[in-house]
């Protein structure tokens, strides 16, 4: 993000930069940067928190009017709402699933019945939040569960993104997947940390469960971008990956 | 949260041990007050527009969001899986401060907000971006803008 800066700034465009890792900061050296003591994928702190956001476009926009440069690097004094531990509530997903269908059914036709159950939470969740991450693949979500569960097979099913290297539709499924499921389970408001949102997908549903088996069974596969994609940017970090 | 000390070790490790660019030197643009400025957003966060070309591992190009696209249309599709998605699932100010921004220029904190914005997918080399983002500040200046707000993810 900041070597952007020092490419745009070459260019004549001045710039300002939010930074969330402050020693590539210190290493790169941008013009301008705020560095914020904020959870990786919430660069303005929180989501529904306007003024604090504004908060920080304000301290990140400030900069532009400093006359210290080059090389301005500030921190924001504050962490973003609701980021403490004891600010948690200990979130529970709110869904009750019903008992798994038999094993021999397998983990495919377990999260078909999962997507089912949420059908009416990921509902609600459009009626509340009035939009959807989910799309990504373009598949209807039944759709992007079969597909993904096919990579369990010897030969997967036919890649249905044309345009797509399958590798990449399957992430892209899998990226609907991981979203619908967030989206239903946080349906209601209330308070929740997102490990505890990703400690339940991995740990407490069936897709979680399709999903390992995936990644199990497709690091042999011959597909190179498939591999790489199981192996390095399927399982977070937090979750052993 | 994003202090190093928070991280995993695995997510620390890999943190400190990512490739970085490095410069000779820091280049510094001035301008006017902020009041006369027009703001651009450009994100790393690996956004794009409902049904618009995806991003792909080691992608280097940028996708552009107008300024009045519907907030429901904006998809992430970012090939990390280590942050936080369910800030912007929520709202897309938190990485994609459209409407922060209008509201400040509504209240004449800036001066205007730009027609559009871009977004590129941040896990990416920098170095391959290069050609990309000098080619988008020929974009950028060309809609006036004067000053750029770069969100990470």
């Amino acid at each position: 993000m900041s070597a952007l800066a020092h490419y745009f700034e070459e260019e004549g465009l001045a710039t300002t930069a939010i930074a969330l890792v402050r020693e590539h900061a210190e290493k790169i050296r941008p013009p301008r940067a705020l560095w914020v003591p904020f959870e990786l994928g919430r660069p303005l702190g929180a989501p529904d928190e306007p003024e604090f956001q504004k908060r920080v476009l304000r301290a990140a926009l400030a900069l532009l009017e400093s006359s210290t440069g080059p090389v301005v690097l500030e921190d924001f004094p504050d962490d973003a709402p609701g980021a403490k531990a004891e600010d948690m509530t200990g979130w529970v997903c709110p869904v009750s699933f019903a008992p798994p269908p038999a094993e021999d059914q397998g983990p495919a036709t377990a999260t078909l019945q999962e997507i089912a159950e949420l059908s009416p939470w990921y509902q609600l969740s459009l009626d509340r939040r009035k939009r959807t991450m989910v799309g990504v693949s373009g598949l209807e979500i039944d759709d992007a569960t079969r597909f993904v569960a096919s990579f369990l097979d010897e030969t997967p099913a036919e890649n249905p993104m044309p345009d797509r290297p399958a590798a990449f539709a399957f992430k892209d499924a899998f990226t609907d997947i991981l979203a619908y499921y967030s989206e239903a389970g946080t349906a209601q408001p209330g308070t929740r940390s997102s490990q505890e949102v990703q400690d339940w997908f991995w740990q407490q549903t069936a897709a979680g469960k399709l999903m390992l088996a995936v990644q199990e069974a497709a690091r042999n596969s011959a597909d190179a971008d498939l591999r790489i994609f199981v192996e390095k940017t399927m399982l977070p970090k937090t979750q052993g990956g | 949260m994003a202090r190093m000390e928070d991280l995993v070790e695995s997510e620390q490790a890999h943190l400190r041990h990512l490739p970085l660019p490095s410069f000779e030197s820091t280049p510094w643009i001035g301008g006017p007050a902020l009041s006369e400025r027009r703001v651009a957003i450009v994100t790393t966060a690996g956004l794009s527009l409902r049904g618009e070309k995806l991003f792909t591992r080691g992608s280097a190009d940028y996708r552009v969001i107008p300024g009045d696209a519907d907030t429901g249309d904006v998809l992430m599709n970012h090939v990390s899986v280590n942050f936080d998605r369910t800030g912007f699932q929520d709202d897309v100010n938190v990485v994609y401060p459209i409407e922060r921004l209008k509201e400040m220029a509504a209240a004449g904190e800036i001066g205007s907000v730009a027609d559009f914005h871009y977004s590129f997918m941040g896990a990416t080399d920098t170095g391959e971006m290069e050609s990309s983002a000098r080619e988008l500040a020929g974009m950028l200046k060309e809609d006036q803008v004067n000053a750029v707000i770069l969100t990470p993810v």
